[in-house]
């Protein structure tokens, strides 16, 4: 089995791409030196200044000229060093990247990656924000939110070619994990070549009966822990979904799952008002026949504390998300 | 010859663009009037020098960032006054289908980007087209235009040091019209030139009457070619005025009338067509000529919008994504 950690899926398949396309660069601060997270590490050297570039601090700036060269043929991957910066450059993602092919009538396409680092991991509330949700109420973007390594670079890959702006999201705790330590769900290869995992497919991590799990990310990862648990220790057998991506949204294999369960818990990292994850819950209720359950696991509604003890008190954790699907089982 | 003297055919080429886009904006705001046009409309007549001295430096392949008020820069860099009239009205035959609309235009073919009324936004947004002509090694350039309102949001100073720090092959183009709708320049800005703000980039930047479409031609001509060379972006501001208001729904009480009156006496068109005929470019008649030649273009525009059919509904669902 050839395991690569996300972080090295990700780098891996930023590489191939760039060397497949020479439409394909990088920029963002410090990306010459790997970016944020080290992910670009080694592009530089590989690829040189013209391909990798380092700017200013200039969320604006680096964001408005990525999505002009878009625009004009490029392929750009945008780095924010922490998610939370994206606000920096609402303007530029909201009313030009996802708008300009409509307003032009299909005139100009805007095929942007933007790279997203999230999560809380003991920075405090402005480094920490899972910022999906907020784009989910913006049409023209798709937003991606891969959770293993083969996805990470499936993914990728997918939202590099995609012709549309692409909101690609990184837990930062997820970035050294390779399946070693993880869930035995979330393992897999990684193929050494280029690959695409499709928008749209959600797939059901841990099979179950008795109650539909849905999450992405980090909280994917937490949410199949509590669920082998639970069926160690109570017997109730969780079927666990990883959305893969939010826009597009797979409502179909959600809804298969729900039909049989007839329980629905939502596990984010995002505060659950106005989240990704009452729209996963409204779009089974619209559409599935007969009644569901429901039930929302989010951060809780303040900015992400600093200090261990007050971050772990305010996401959920496997204990919190356990005790969430056993109120719905006994409900 | 005054350094700034154009050519006999290349003036009045110029001139006949500018009637064009004078004859235009009236008859948008007549069709507005009879309700025949959606929302509102901010009209360029007034500045239409600016327009046109800065869109006659460019090729058809150079690109093209507008703002807001972007009917007289698009007529100037080519486009079909039918489908601007058509898009204006929201017609299946306008540029963008009615989907636009008068703030957002396009004609990519003409090297017409989709104009962008987020004041400021287009600023990085050029400078990235810009950079995919200096990757590709073209000569061509991208040429923003702004207001002067622009040039106090972040966008401008990104926008502009990034373009600079990178040598892009970008003119900026700062129409100054003195006022951000309501809001003199005098009361959010302590410079006298705007055109100042370059040297806070270490790029050129001049100041130049945006009345006198020699005068702005010349100026961006200059920074064109310095682009097109490798020479990295300018800062051009013009100085000009707008005849009316913001847009429909301002009347512009705002202005003292000294002001307003002093800047109706330089109306480009008028300062243009008095150089043709002192110089004997054109006489009077021939000047009223080519302004009737053009009042017909523009009616038969006006006659092929208001005929054309409205967009079937199911394309407002088209073009979210690929």
């Amino acid at each position: 089995m050839r395991k690569l950690k996300i972080l090295e899926a990700l780098r891996e398949g930023l590489q191939q791409e760039m060397e497949r396309d020479p439409s394909v660069f990088v920029i963002g601060e410090d990306v010459r030196i790997g970016g944020g997270f080290a992910v670009c590490r080694g592009l530089f050297k590989k690829f040189g200044k013209e391909r990798v570039l380092d700017t200013p601090i200039s969320e604006v700036g680096f964001t408005g000229l990525a999505i002009g060269s878009a625009m004009s043929g490029l392929r750009p991957i945008v780095e924010y060093q922490f998610g939370d910066f994206v606000f920096c450059a609402m303007d530029q993602i909201v009313n030009e990247a996802a708008k300009l092919r409509y307003m032009s009538a299909g005139q100009v396409k805007v095929p942007v990656t933007f790279r997203l680092p999230v999560g809380a991991n003991r920075r405090g509330a402005q480094h920490a924000q899972c910022t999906e949700s907020i784009f989910m109420n913006v049409p023209g973007l798709y937003i991606v939110t891969p959770s293993t390594p083969f996805d990470a670079k499936g993914l990728l890959i997918s939202a590099i070619r995609s012709d549309n702006p692409v909101l690609f999201y990184e837990h930062k705790l997820l970035y050294g994990f390779s399946g070693v330590g993880g869930p035995a769900e979330l393992q897999g290869e990684v193929p050494e070549g280029l690959y695409e995992v499709p928008f749209r497919e959600a797939v059901v991590r841990k099979e179950g009966t008795d109650v539909t799990v849905v999450s992405n990310l980090l909280m994917l990862h937490r949410s199949i822990e509590a669920a082998k648990q639970l069926e160690r220790e109570d017997g109730i057998r969780a079927e666990v979904i990883d959305l893969r991506t939010l826009v597009p949204l797979d409502v179909k294999t959600i809804i298969d799952s729900v039909e049989k369960t007839h329980c629905l818990v939502v596990v984010e990292e995002c505060q659950p008002t106005g989240s990704w994850g009452n729209e996963v819950i409204a779009s089974v209720c619209e559409h599935m026949k007969g009644s569901v359950h429901v039930k929302r696991i989010g951060t809780a509604p303040t900015p992400v504390p600093y200090t261990t003890a007050l971050e772990n008190f305010v996401i959920p954790d496997v204990k919190r998300i356990k005790q969430g699907i056993k109120d719905i089982i006994v409900n | 010859m005054a350094e700034n003297t154009l050519p006999k055919k290349q003036l009045i080429d110029m001139y006949r663009t500018m009637v064009r886009i004078r004859k235009f904006e009236i008859k948008v705001n007549e069709l507005f009037l009879q309700g025949l046009i959606p929302g509102t409309i901010h009209l360029s007549h007034g500045q239409e020098a600016v327009a046109v001295g800065a869109n006659s430096c460019l090729r058809k392949s150079d690109k093209v960032l507008l703002t807001h008020r972007p009917h007289g820069h698009a007529l100037a860099k080519g486009m079909d006054p039918k489908r601007l009239m058509a898009e204006i009205l929201g017609k299946a035959t306008g540029c963008c289908m009615g989907k636009g609309g008068s703030m957002h235009i396009a004609d990519v073919s003409m090297g017409i980007m989709p104009s962008l009324p987020i004041v400021g936004a287009g600023i990085p947004i050029a400078a990235g087209i810009a950079f995919v002509f200096k990757q590709s090694k073209s000569d061509s350039v991208a040429m923003s235009f702004f207001g002067d309102g622009a040039t106090n949001i972040g966008a401008f100073h990104e926008g502009l040091n990034l373009a600079a720090v990178w040598d892009l092959p970008v003119v900026y183009v700062c129409e100054n019209n003195l006022y951000a709708v309501s809001t003199s320049i005098k009361r959010s800005s302590k410079l006298e030139n705007l055109a100042e703000k370059a040297r806070s980039y270490g790029i050129p930047g001049m100041t130049v009457d945006g009345n006198e479409v020699e005068a702005v031609y010349t100026a961006v001509k200059e920074a064109v070619e310095r682009a097109r060379i490798g020479g990295g972006p300018s800062l051009i501001e013009c100085k000009t005025y707008r005849h009316g208001g913001h847009s429909r729904t301002d009347p512009a009480t705002y202005r003292p009338k000294e002001e307003v009156a002093m800047w109706m006496k330089r109306d480009p068109l008028k300062i243009c067509r008095q150089r043709l005929v002192e110089r004997g470019y054109l006489t009077e008649g021939e000047c009223d000529a080519l302004e009737n030649e053009q009042a017909v273009v523009i009616e038969e525009a006006a006659v092929f919008a208001v005929q054309s059919k409205e967009p079937a509904y199911e394309i407002a669902l088209e073009d979210v994504y690929s």
